[in-house]
């Protein structure tokens, strides 16, 4: 068992709030995803869980123990650095074992552990080699290794994919997804690579400014953000968002108008809305489609293309100056600064309220 | 030296190109050998003649008392000054010295470079003092001490001595060596501290941070994380030092004056004792290159030990 509960966290540094009061709770088994924009407060919460910052308020419990005010060493925890922060002057083995000698556990078992470590970690030729005989991705695993032998409840990791190479992070992170599943642990990953949030995570805990802005699945959050901020960090390109006034609500939705005049109904929940109340249009790359000008009241100009091969990405302009992203097919050719027409796909649009909230959508029974 | 590149043409005589190419090469060497040759030439001088000419006197008889009596006599000078009363104890005392000004700048350099290495309010003014004692010149400094501090009747030690009721020490007639380890220990332990305090800041905090997940106290961290990252300016502190340290000589000379008798003398003094007080330049000359070779044996012991940490790369 390791589930882990965090009431009401608070973190105060030189009288500024970092961490504004977190709840969280985190099962066995999960593997737990914080992500956010640089300066959220991602790190430091892991670091508070780890035990490296002291709490300012707040309890921390492991499996109903609380552990807010204990020593690192003690909680149970391994953490996996973003500098991989391997002691230089230890071979590989020693790096592993230092913890266990530390411990003062009997030889023969730490060594049975440092080479069950070494052996999932594919490390067996590399133990007595000293860190800087090793690439980035060995010094990885070895940082891994290095959690993996203290058998932990859970396992922390700060960033640690950031200072690899776009390959080798592929490779990393399909390994970190295999250990997940061999060693059937609690892993809490910090990261603000939001392909490794989706790719890795059974829960994403999106962060910002010191607060939790949402929990949920990968897929969750993609398609059911709870406000602006979620639905415009997840995905990439980023969600494309249009200001808009509201013309009518009814039952089956809000009827709005972008700044162009174009008029959409999005099926939402609206009650609170009035004629004319600002509000924001969400829209992602794949439900935009590109037409001619003349088949769409919904006009723009194409600005920048990028080919990606089974994918276009076609940054344009409204008559407002909003910048979009459409998803375009592969084959896409349009010159730049283009007259071209805009149709959305409206069952997948997002209506934010002037608090950036997110309305509820009325699902249409099928 | 000949960095400049070369323009590569493309003819049908390869070969004379090539071989004007070479010969430009072997112009353009001679122009930089032209160049660079005053300056080879005067540092060639500054160290050829005056070696040589200690070489040269060391084997002469050369007192400056009796001019005109210059024959050549052997090793004769060295003879006298091996057998001279103060070499042994020159010697000895040269290796106390030296190896007790390092292990006290060391082990209290490592302790307060670790010490100030923490926050904490007027660290910068603190750090500033700790260093400026380097910066005192050292006969400033020994008359400092001397005078002020280990004066028996009204130095700073004496009046502390007497508020608990003790009798005040002479350090420099009890114990002399003792007193000048002291000073230049004082001297010394800000380079080491300033070397290692800088070394301090470049610890990667997250292997700290690391150890203390893996169950680390601060002794355990200080063992096997701070001391090995500092072991490399540690080398370098124990290299610079000893090289110093050989050839103390202000300190002695404005304090004991090398004495009581031999208790005080290290090798710098002795030599300078022979050419100055006794005008024998004949066997300061060869005491000048036996405390050569002592300095090399010394020079090459020090780099097999702490050498190949110097050279390891991390």
């Amino acid at each position: 068992m390791s589930d882990l509960t965090i009431k009401n966290l608070k973190k105060v540094f030189e009288g500024l709030e970092i961490i504004k009061g977190i709840d969280l709770d985190i099962r066995d088994h999960e593997f737990v995803v914080f992500v956010g924009p640089s300066g959220c407060g991602k790190s430091t919460l892991l670091r508070l869980i780890a035990g490296l910052e002291e709490v300012t308020s707040g309890h921390i419990y492991l499996d109903d123990k609380e552990i807010t005010d204990i020593a690192p060493a003690k909680r149970d925890l391994a953490m996996v650095f973003q500098t991989y922060a391997l002691y230089p002057h230890m071979t590989v083995r020693k790096n592993m074992s230092f913890a266990l000698d530390l411990a003062g556990i009997d030889k023969k078992e730490v060594e049975a552990k440092v080479n069950e470590a070494a052996r999932i970690l594919e490390l067996e030729p590399l133990l007595e080699r000293k860190p800087k005989a090793l690439s980035g991705g060995q010094r990885q695993r070895v940082a891994i290794g290095r959690a993996i032998v203290r058998h932990p409840k859970i396992f922390l990791f700060d960033e640690p994919l950031s200072n690899l190479d776009a390959a080798l992070r592929v490779q990393m992170r399909l390994e970190l997804a295999r250990l997940h599943q061999e060693l059937n642990a609690t892993m809490i990953y910090v990261t603000h690579d939001q392909v490794e949030a989706m790719t890795l995570a059974d829960k994403v805990v999106v962060l910002n400014a010191g607060r939790v802005e949402q929990v949920g699945s990968p897929l969750t959050l993609y398609h059911h953000p709870v406000n602006r901020f979620v639905a415009g960090f997840i995905g990439t390109p980023k969600m494309g968002f249009l200001k808009a006034k509201v013309e009518s609500v009814n039952a089956g939705g809000v009827l709005v108008s972008l700044s162009c005049g174009h008029q959409v109904e999005i099926a939402v929940k609206g009650e609170h809305l009035q004629r004319g109340s600002r509000v924001t249009l969400g829209v992602r790359p794949e439900h935009l489609r590109i037409t001619a000008a003349s088949d769409s009241t919904f006009k723009a100009k194409l600005t920048v293309s990028e080919h990606l091969g089974a994918d276009t990405f076609c940054y344009v302009e409204t008559a407002d100056q909003e910048v979009l992203t459409v998803r375009a097919a592969g084959h896409f050719q349009m010159k730049f600064g283009s007259d071209i027409g805009l149709e959305l796909d409206v069952q997948q649009c997002h209506l934010f309220d002037d608090q950036d909230r997110t309305l509820a959508r009325i699902t249409t029974p099928l | 030296m000949n960095t400049s590149s070369l323009p590569v043409e493309h003819s049908a005589q390869a070969e004379e190109s090539s071989q004007s190419v070479q010969s430009q090469r072997r112009r353009k060497s001679k122009i930089s050998l032209a160049m660079v040759s005053p300056s080879v030439v005067v540092l060639l001088a500054w160290m050829i003649i005056p070696l040589s000419m200690t070489i040269y006197f060391s084997f002469i008889r050369y007192n400056l008392l009796y001019p005109g009596d210059e024959g050549f006599v052997g090793l004769e000078n060295y003879y006298y000054f091996m057998t001279d009363a103060g070499f042994t104890a020159g010697l000895t005392n040269t290796l106390w010295l030296v190896g007790s000004v390092l292990l006290i700048s060391v082990v209290l350099g490592v302790l307060i470079a670790i010490l100030v290495d923490n926050m904490f309010w007027g660290r910068g003014i603190v750090r500033v003092l700790l260093i400026s004692p380097f910066f005192i010149m050292p006969t400033v400094s020994a008359l400092v001490w001397k005078n002020l501090l280990l004066n028996p009747v009204s130095g700073v030690f004496a009046a502390i001595w007497n508020f608990f009721g003790a009798t005040p020490i002479d350090w420099f007639t009890h114990y002399p060596l003792g007193a000048i380890i002291m000073i230049v220990s004082w001297q010394w332990v800000p380079f080491a501290v300033l070397m290692l305090m800088t070394a301090m800041q470049s610890l990667d905090q997250e292997q700290k941070d690391a150890a203390r997940l893996d169950g680390a106290g601060p002794i355990a961290i200080f063992w096997h994380i701070t001391l090995p990252h500092l072991m490399r300016p540690i080398a370098v502190v124990v290299m610079i030092e000893t090289i110093f340290l050989l050839a103390i000589f202000a300190e002695i000379f404005t304090t004991t004056g090398g004495g009581p008798g031999y208790e005080t003398t290290n090798l710098a003094f002795l030599i300078y004792t022979q050419a100055l007080l006794e005008f024998d330049v004949g066997v300061a000359s060869a005491g000048g290159l036996i405390a050569v070779v002592i300095a090399n044996i010394a020079a090459f012991m020090l780099i097999r030990i702490v050498g190949k940490s110097l050279t390891e790369k991390h």
